[in-house]
C-alpha cells in the first residue's frame, strides 16, 4: 500500500516538473517533438533509478558511518556525472539514431536537477532502499508524463499564429502553467 | 578603453544577456524559489557567490585542467562552493535555509554556473571572469527578486513584509506552482516586446 501511495503521489500529486519545479530545462528544451520527448524520458528514467540506488548506498554505508554528511552534494554529483557518461557511451553503441536525436541534451542530464533532487529527496524523506527505488521510478514516470503531454501540446501549438512577443519561451511557459493548474486538480488524492 | 570593456563585461550579464530573461537558463530555482521576494533575493545572492567563486577558480586553473576532464573538474569546483554556501547559510540564516531547502544543494546543477564556467571563465582572464560572474549573478538575483516581488504582490498583497493591500484580494494562484510559470511567461513576453522595439 505504501508503494502505491508513493507512486500516485510522485506521478500526479507532487509531479516533479509541474509542482516541484525540478528538471525544467529539459522540460522546455526537448519538448518540441514527441519522439525526442520519449527518448529523453527514457534516458532520465534509466539514469534516475540507477543514480538513486548508488547514492542511497553511498549515503548509508559511506557518508553516514564516517560522519561526513556535508560531502553529500559533491559525492552525489560525481556519481551522477559518471553514470551519465556511461549511459552516453552505451547509447552511442546501441542506438545511434537516438543518440543523434538527444544530442546535446544527454550530457545535460548531469545538470538535470531532477536527478540530484530525487537522490537528495530520498535521503530527506528517510525512505528505505526499496521505497527509494519505487520513488525514483515513479518520479521518472511523472517526468515522462509531463514531458510527453507538453510535447504533444507544443506540436499543435507550433501551427498557431502568435503575437510577436509571445513566441518561443513565453508561450511555452504559459502552456506549462495551464498544465500545472490541471495537475493541481490531483491535490488531495494522497495526504 | 580597457576599463570600458571591463564595465561592458559586468553589465552584459545584467541586461543584454540576462540569464533569466534572455538566456532562459537556470529555470528550476527561478520558478521554485520565487514564491516571495525575500526567498528570490536570498537564492539570487547565494547563486551569485557560487558563480563568482567558481568563475575565479576556473579561470585561475584553466591551463592546468586537461581538456578531456574539464567538465567534471568544473563540477567539483562548483560543488565545493555550493557546500560552503550551504554551511554558511545553515549557520547564519537558518530560516532562509529552511525555506529554500532542497534548492541550495541544487545550485550545483544550475545551468548558468556551469555554462559560464565553460563559455566564459575557461577562455578569459581572472579579472574579466570575476566581473562576468558578479554581473551574471547579480542579473540573476535581480530577475529572481523581480519575479518574486511580482508573485508576492499579486498573490498576497505584500512585498518584503510591507502590506500593499489586504490578503483577501490576493490571487493565491500566483504563489502556487502554476502562477510561477504564468508570471514568468508574461514577464519574458514583456521583455521581448521592449527588445524588439
Amino acid at each position: 500500500m505504501t508503494y502505491i501511495l508513493i507512486f500516485i503521489s510522485a506521478v500526479f500529486v507532487n509531479n516533479i516538473v509541474l509542482s516541484q519545479f525540478l528538471g525544467i530545462c529539459p522540460f522546455l528544451g526537448v519538448s518540441k517533438k514527441i519522439d525526442t520527448a520519449l527518448g529523453m524520458s527514457a534516458a532520465v528514467a534509466f539514469v534516475m533509478t540507477i543514480a538513486t540506488v548508488f547514492t542511497y548506498i553511498i549515503q548509508e554505508y559511506v557518508l553516514e558511518p564516517f560522519n561526513i554528511g556535508f560531502l553529500q552534494t559533491i559525492t552525489f554529483i560525481l556519481i551522477i556525472a559518471a553514470l551519465v557518461q556511461m549511459v552516453e557511451i552505451i547509447l552511442k553503441k546501441v542506438s545511434p539514431p537516438l543518440y543523434q536525436a538527444l544530442g546535446v541534451f544527454l550530457p545535460l542530464i548531469t545538470t538535470n536537477c531532477a536527478i540530484l533532487g530525487v537522490a537528495i529527496l530520498v535521503i530527506q524523506k528517510d525512505f528505505n532502499l526499496l521505497q527509494s527505488v519505487v520513488f525514483a521510478i515513479s518520479t521518472a514516470v511523472g517526468f515522462g508524463l509531463a514531458l510527453i503531454l507538453f510535447a504533444g501540446i507544443r506540436e499543435q501549438l507550433s501551427m498557431v499564429k502568435l503575437p510577436k512577443g509571445m513566441e518561443g519561451t513565453p508561450i511555452s511557459l504559459l502552456t506549462a502553467g495551464l498544465l500545472a493548474m490541471a495537475f493541481m486538480g490531483f491535490a488531495g488524492i494522497v495526504k | 578603453m580597457n576599463k570600458n570593456s571591463n564595465l561592458k563585461v559586468f553589465l552584459n550579464g545584467f541586461i543584454k544577456e540576462n540569464p533569466i530573461f534572455v538566456l532562459v537558463l537556470g529555470m528550476c530555482p527561478t520558478l521554485a524559489t520565487t514564491s516571495s521576494a525575500e526567498n528570490g533575493l536570498g537564492m539570487g545572492l547565494a547563486t551569485t557567490f557560487v558563480l563568482f567563486g567558481s568563475n575565479v577558480v576556473v579561470s585561475l586553473i584553466k591551463s592546468i585542467i586537461p581538456d578531456k576532464v574539464r567538465i567534471p573538474s568544473y563540477i567539483v569546483i562548483i560543488a565545493t562552493f555550493v557546500t560552503v554556501v550551504e554551511m554558511v547559510m545553515q549557520a547564519f540564516v537558518p530560516a532562509l535555509y529552511e525555506s529554500l531547502g532542497l534548492f541550495i544543494p541544487l545550485i550545483v546543477v544550475n545551468c548558468i554556473v556551469l555554462g559560464r564556467a565553460e563559455a566564459f571563465a575557461s577562455k578569459n582572464s581572472v579579472l574579466k571572469s570575476s566581473l562576468d560572474g558578479l554581473g551574471m549573478g547579480l542579473g540573476f538575483a535581480f530577475g529572481l527578486t523581480l519575479l518574486g516581488s511580482m508573485r508576492e504582490i499579486l498573490g498576497t498583497g505584500k512585498v518584503f513584509g510591507l502590506t500593499l493591500f489586504p490578503d483577501k484580494y490576493g490571487m493565491l494562484i500566483f504563489v502556487l506552482a502554476p502562477g510561477a510559470f504564468i508570471a514568468l511567461g508574461y514577464l519574458i513576453a514583456v521583455m521581448n516586446k521592449f527588445k524588439k522595439v
